[in-house]
């Protein structure tokens, strides 16, 4: 923009600082999360996700030495590696979690009922003891040790596949999926026909009706929660998919109207007309010229409520999540989890992670689509 | 059933039931009730002409009727009677009781403060993102990364923030990075941010203008790229400097478009529900409006209270709905 005048704004390095400051700020909670997600309960805790790019230094909880007991002269000796082969090196070590880094790696330590142990940096340790040890409890070692950067995918097989209660989102992924199609596809095809009577037929009462639309635009659905449970109770839909699905497609209407009556309006008047004149009707017109003309609309308006009704909470809790618990979707099974498991950062996150994946798989293919639609819906 | 065959059965159902609902209804309009043909054949299809619009709309309207226009009546009907009492007219009780409650109060200034920092904060940041991007050569990628949070859930962002406001107990590695970034610059205890009383409500702004801020920089950079480029080469050539392009020249032209970006925003901050709702569920005095109302009609199961704070937040909505009415009306003359 400032070089129109053909000069090189002397600012342009600064705007760039700017922009990777703004953009790097909007994504460093959510890589927070992603990378939260391919961590264990340990290194969650452990320390920040942030140093988890890098090899760090950190305290281990307890490990218990163990192995195959030999016999060496008149001493028992165990010996093996706490870390079973991952890479890391011991900085400090103790034997009580009073004094975690009493010894420095090499040293022999005395223990009670003559036993020692010893741990070399790398983790190898050989304990030896007078009498044998068979069937006691061996000693705990307190660690502080730097490890290399080290990722997991455990958390997702446990929060996909073997997880148990509302650790595993399994089912509630298909029960998300199972509302979100339905809630998608209908209103498009209600919304469509009569975005087209609003936008190419001539009736009394329609510019009164487009104002309608708009008004509805805004109208929070906080409004139809009882009234609409109350019917549904009525006509014995009850809690269920059923319910669910109508009140996303009411919800979405007036958006879905408005969207694509704006952009039909927008269609050239020529070709309707010819068509007219040919002798099409306006439901030939409607479905060969207008529905397939219009498929950037339909589109725009399809991602909305894909993304509307797959990330919503209330009305799902409202019409569709019984006491049985059996249709409950992701976000209410993550509520729970962040009620229930608050501290259990590694479910937390991959159950979170997993629910948002979808969406921003979708964000990311069709932006070109949602930009164009959230500029045709803005209200000018 | 097996709900995914329950959905399928509903998608052919649906889909075919609309297609097949127009399909059959304009056929019988033109073959049965009003043939084109015979000696009535012109004022036949004049009259099949003026039906079939309502074919058309027939379904939509039900629809919105339903589900849009009966409840907002219904609940101004409900939040004048008590269930309790089988239904019966009390007049304003309800909202007299509501006003008595401090809960409600609470929640009333706290959805003002949301009201006023929000729209604020996320159109300024969205300003700011937009004249940025439009600027540079990665100006597209750095916008798709701004706006990506807005295909993020207001629980899946309530999850992501609330790591970032984790608080660990003193002595241990803090693994929030707020808690870590305020433990690197002063000597203090960790903060559990979302239990300090009134500042907590930043807190979970913050979130919302992080979600907003991507929707109001996409139609800002819009509205500024379609800024005449001859007013900023006027500006240019008369010696301004490129703040004084921005906010005297840009900032005027595009002003229109701020107050619909605004009014947006303002509508999703009155329904916010599921950021608040997630994070603190109302405690340390964070309730608004939209929690207030579902506590009391799905816990308390007080749906007359419950009503009279929708309707509330129906009051705060119209001034809006109203002004956009009337500007949509403005537009089609």
């Amino acid at each position: 923009m400032d070089n129109i005048a053909g000069k090189k704004s002397s600012l342009s390095w600064a705007v760039n600082i700017a922009t990777l400051a703004l953009v790097l700020l909007w994504l460093f909670p959510t890589v927070g999360l992603l990378v939260s997600s391919f961590r264990t309960a340990d290194q969650i805790f452990s320390s920040g996700w942030w140093s988890s790019m890098f090899a760090q230094e950190s305290q281990n909880p307890a490990i218990r030495v163990s192995g195959a007991e030999q016999k060496v002269g008149d001493l028992y000796v165990i010996e093996g590696n706490l870390f079973d082969g991952k890479e890391a090196v011991v900085t400090a070590w103790g034997t009580s979690s009073r004094a975690p880094q009493a010894y420095a790696p090499g040293e022999t330590v005395e223990l009670t009922r003559d036993r020692t142990i010893t741990l070399q940096d790398n983790g190898d340790f050989t304990f030896t003891a007078t009498q044998s040890q068979q069937d006691k409890r061996l000693q705990r070692v307190f660690t502080t040790a730097t490890s290399a950067p080290d990722f997991t995918l455990d958390n997702y097989r446990t929060v996909l596949f073997s997880g148990a209660g509302t650790d595993n989102m399994a089912k509630a992924f298909f029960n998300t999926l199972t509302v979100t199609i339905p809630a998608t596809i209908i209103p498009i095809l209600v919304a469509a026909f009569a975005a087209y009577a609003l936008a190419w037929m001539e009736f009394p009462g329609r510019a009164l009706l487009i104002a309608a639309v708009v008004g509805l635009l805004v109208v929070p659905l906080q409004l139809a929660l009882i009234p609409l449970l109350k019917f549904h109770n009525e006509i014995g839909i009850g809690k269920g998919y059923l319910g669910v699905w109508m009140a996303h497609t009411g919800f979405g209407l007036p958006l879905a109207i408005y969207l694509l009556r704006n952009y039909m309006v927008g269609l050239p008047r020529d070709i309707i007309e010819n068509a007219r004149v040919d002798g099409a009707t306006d439901f030939q017109i409607f479905v060969k010229i207008i529905l397939p003309l219009s498929f950037p609309a339909l589109a725009s308006f399809a991602i909305f409520q894909f993304l509307w009704t797959w990330n919503d909470l209330l009305v799902a809790m409202v019409f569709l999540i019984d006491s049985s618990g059996q249709t409950t979707v992701m976000t209410r099974q993550i509520v729970e989890l962040l009620g229930t498991r608050g501290g259990n950062w590694e479910i937390l996150a991959t159950a979170a992670f997993v629910s948002i994946a979808v969406p921003l798989a979708v964000f990311f293919l069709m932006q070109r689509y949602l930009v164009r639609g959230l500029l045709a819906g803005s209200v000018k | 059933m097996n709900p995914a065959l329950q959905g399928l059965i509903t998608i052919v159902l649906g889909v075919g039931g609309c297609v097949g609902y127009f399909y059959f209804s304009n056929q019988f309009l033109d073959k049965v009730l009003y043939p084109a043909k015979g000696p009535n054949a012109g004022r036949n299809i004049n009259r099949a002409n003026m039906i079939r619009p309502w074919l058309f709309l027939a379904p939509a309207l039900i629809a919105l009727g339903f589900y849009l226009v009966y409840p907002v009546f219904e609940t101004l009907r409900l939040s004048l009677t008590d269930r309790d009492a089988g239904g019966a007219f009390v007049g304003a009780e309800n909202y007299s009781q509501m006003l008595s409650e401090p809960k409600f109060w609470e929640a009333l200034r706290n959805n003002m403060m949301w009201l006023i920092v929000v729209p604020a904060a996320s159109t300024a940041f969205g300003l700011l993102a937009a004249q940025l991007t439009d600027s540079i050569k990665w100006g597209g990628v750095a916008k798709s990364l701004i706006f990506m949070p807005m295909a993020i859930s207001f629980v899946g962002a309530a999850v992501i923030w609330k790591l970032v406001y984790d608080a660990r107990p003193e002595g241990t590695e803090q693994i929030g990075v707020l808690n870590a970034i305020y433990l690197f610059f002063s000597d203090g205890d960790p903060q559990t941010w979302l239990t300090i009383p009134f500042w907590n409500n930043f807190f979970l702004m913050i979130v919302l203008i992080w979600i907003q801020t991507g929707f109001a920089m996409v139609i800002l950079s819009a509205a500024l790229r379609g800024i005449p480029e001859e007013t900023i080469e006027a500006a240019i050539v008369d010696g301004a400097n490129p703040f004084q392009i921005f906010f005297k020249i840009k900032v005027p032209q595009i002003m229109a478009t701020i107050v619909v970006v605004w009014t947006t925003i303002t509508i999703v901050v009155l329904k916010v529900f599921d950021i608040v709702f997630a994070m603190t569920n109302g405690q340390w005095e964070t309730q608004v409006l939209a929690n207030y109302m579902y506590d009391k009609m799905f816990r308390a199961n007080d749906w007359g209270v419950g009503s009279a704070a929708a309707m509330v937040i129906m009051l705060l909505v119209t001034p809006i709905l109203v002004w956009n009415v009337y500007n949509a009306r403005k537009e089609m003359r």
